[in-house]
């Protein structure tokens, strides 16, 4: 069951390769405006680079949110899912993984180029990466739950944004700010495990309450 | 609750906590210890404002201005504890499908955030004279930013919903979340802020503080209470009207008012 | 309606409230094997409210339900995902619901609404008629002894479809399957029996 909607997921995804593209093209699009509006002098977009990306990719992933229920609930598939016996805590899950692999891979994947662009050293890159694939799934977790409780609302995108913004606070330090202890000489082990544990708790605690969230939204 | 009900004698105590879950008892109880409240906060900020501006000595770095703080450190205490008081009742409401408990909550959500404002405010008016700029990212005002953001998350949610019966369960979700993440919001602020020397805003150097200054300090944070808790009934009663509009004894009430 | 039929379905006192308006109360509803119920009222008296009552997707403000059967509810949305084919839509359906996947059922129960031609295009590319007959598809796989709680399934189809639907809903109730369904036309010797909601107390 939970291979079926995972396999339904990503093969919806697949038909709609502009809409998992766009987040990965606002990223590039928007990593280019920081040198435009601050200068390009290479040793200052260094500097600024872990925390200009992670910013970048946690928007970048917020971009996706509000239609990762609204489609459902508009064509009347999302009853189909949530029919009892059916479990609302596995729908949840599955869409946070099927959301992450569609979006927060891809964003990812096109971490090097951004690197890249900001003249990043490839240990420094290297552990954003790391940073990244710690710390994005998390955010995934979070938007799920935002869009679960603002699923059909109007202003459905702003409110995620003004959800999950406050609460992904943590991960945003401890992700950037794992890159300026490496840069700093100081040790990144802290920051990393507690990446992990965040991602721990939010793997735990986040499908049940987005899962509460589903049903309150149904009703 | 469709019947007028008759307020309960003050006198008799074996009315149970939980009658006051009915939204008409609620009003009427609210309605007669408003003027009560409204007095003891005047009272209370006339006071602590004379102690804190008079009688509490000048600081020995910061001088006169550090007196900001009998205003921004009772409301971040406030703010702060609102935001707990509004996840409890409004998990309450969500638990036992108690209206009254959700229609609290939503009371609370604006004067949690407006005293957020105003530790900020303060907090940027202490900072001023020390740091010479309006803003500092010291830990704790990071903090009660993001603290604000989680109130206004949590008012945005409950006012995009319409229907009542989604909009408070969703609100208490939120608001439970919210509540369990303030911590670990605080620490890492801590953290981020002492790994980049932020610039920090406190009282330096005296181990205890003089004695007149915590008097101050105490009296300011009752005032702030009893103010908080005036604005809060007012504002419930309000609530209550607007979503019992179509019980008889709002419609009595409203007839009443309109004889008079 | 037979004393020997098993109940399937059965609600008690059920109170339901929609945007603070109190839609029905004690309502109590049974649904026993070869039953096939029309649920009517007029826009807004909670037809739709009650059909998702029953189906579990919302909870009763009070009351109980309890049902022996499997349910299959269909609501007002078809329930099509528009990049999916009629094929890959019906067979996500089939394991879903657990019921028969392999090919020849799935073929089986497109030709019962003739869409057959149209199983390998999406969706979004058949008219509204077509779609609401691939929404139904589902029921005409086999699956004996279920209640089925469908909202307007009329809607939208020609004469033939309606032919075709109340066709499969007498042979599911005399196959031992209950029908509760709402429908704005009437439809003369389908239902067994009428379920009123008038607002308020029935």
């Amino acid at each position: 069951m939970t291979w079926l909607l995972l396999q339904r997921e990503l093969r919806l995804a697949m038909r709609r390769p502009v809409d998992a593209g766009l987040p990965v093209a606002f990223l590039l699009l928007a990593a280019c405006l920081f040198p435009l509006g601050l200068g390009p002098e290479p040793e200052q977009l260094r500097r600024m680079a872990p925390g200009v990306l992670w910013v970048l990719a946690l928007l970048a992933s917020l971009l996706s949110l509000h239609s990762l229920y609204a489609a459902d609930a508009q064509d009347g598939s999302l009853d189909q899912l949530l029919l009892p016996p059916h479990s609302a805590w596995r729908l949840a899950a599955v869409k946070a993984l099927a959301h992450w692999l569609s979006h927060g891979l891809p964003l990812l994947l096109a971490t090097p180029l951004l690197g890249l662009m900001y003249g990043m050293h490839s240990d420094s890159l290297g552990l954003l990466m790391l940073s990244l694939l710690l710390g994005t799934p998390s955010l995934s977790l979070l938007g799920n739950l935002a869009a679960a409780l603002t699923l059909g609302l109007r202003n459905g995108a702003l409110l995620n944004l003004l959800i999950v913004l406050p609460l992904s606070v943590p991960v945003l330090i401890f992700g950037s700010g794992a890159v300026g202890a490496l840069e700093a000489g100081l040790p990144v082990d802290g920051h990393l495990s507690l990446l992990a544990a965040l991602l721990i708790g939010a793997l735990l605690a986040l499908p049940a309450a987005t899962a509460a969230a589903l049903r309150i939204a149904l009703i | 609750m469709d019947m007028l009900s008759s307020p309960p004698h003050p006198m008799t105590r074996t009315h149970r906590f939980y009658t006051y879950a009915a939204p008409s008892r609620f009003y009427a109880l609210a309605g007669r210890l408003l003027p009560g409240l409204w007095l003891l906060a005047a009272g209370l900020a006339a006071l602590g404002l004379y102690l804190a501006f008079f009688k509490a000595p000048t600081d020995a770095t910061q001088g006169q201005a550090y007196r900001i703080l009998f205003i921004h450190v009772p409301a971040a205490w406030l703010s702060m504890l609102l935001y707990l008081a509004l996840a409890f009742w409004a998990a309450i409401g969500w638990a036992f499908k108690a209206r009254m408990a959700s229609l609290l909550a939503r009371a609370i959500a604006p004067t949690g955030a407006g005293f957020t404002v105003i530790a900020l405010l303060s907090g940027a008016l202490w900072g001023q004279p020390s740091w010479g700029s309006w803003w500092v990212w010291d830990a704790r005002l990071t903090s009660e930013l993001i603290l604000l953001f989680l109130y206004l998350g949590y008012l945005a949610l409950v006012h995009a919903i319409e229907d009542p019966q989604r909009a408070d369960p969703a609100g208490a979700l939120l608001a439970l979340v919210g509540v369990v993440n303030v911590p670990i919001i605080y620490f890492s602020v801590r953290w981020w802020n002492t790994l980049h020397q932020g610039a920090s805003i406190s009282l330096t150097a005296a181990p205890r503080m003089a004695e007149t200054m915590l008097q101050a300090l105490a009296v300011m944070s009752l005032a702030c209470w009893a103010y908080a808790f005036a604005v809060i009934f007012t504002r419930a009663r309000g609530l209550i009207l607007e979503r019992e509009r179509d019980k008889a004894w709002v419609q009595a009430l409203s007839k009443k008012g309109q004889a008079t | 309606m037979s004393m020997a039929s098993p109940c399937l379905l059965s609600a008690e006192q059920l109170s339901c409230e929609r945007g603070g308006r109190t839609l029905f109360q004690e309502l109590s509803v049974q649904l026993n094997a070869g039953d096939i119920v029309w649920l009517q009222g007029s826009n807004g008296s909670g037809k739709s409210t009650l059909l998702r009552t029953l189906a579990g997707l919302r909870p009763a403000e009070r009351g109980s339900i309890q049902h022996s059967a499997a349910l299959r509810f269909l609501g007002h949305s078809n329930g099509l995902k528009p990049d999916l084919t009629v094929l890959e839509g019906l067979r996500f359906q089939a394991r879903w619901q657990g019921l028969a996947d392999d090919e020849a059922s799935l073929l089986q129960a497109l030709k019962h609404f003739g869409l057959a031609p149209m199983r390998s295009r999406r969706s979004a590319q058949l008219s509204q008629g077509q779609q609401r007959r691939a929404a139904l598809a589902s029921l005409a796989l086999p699956q004996a002894g279920a209640c089925w709680l469908l909202d307007e399934p009329f809607d939208a189809l020609d004469d033939d479809s309606v032919k075709q639907l109340c066709a499969l809903l007498s042979s599911h109730a005399a196959a031992g399957g209950a029908v509760l369904f709402t429908s704005h036309q009437h439809l003369p010797g389908l239902a067994s029996r009428q379920l009123p909601l008038s607002g308020g107390r029935p």
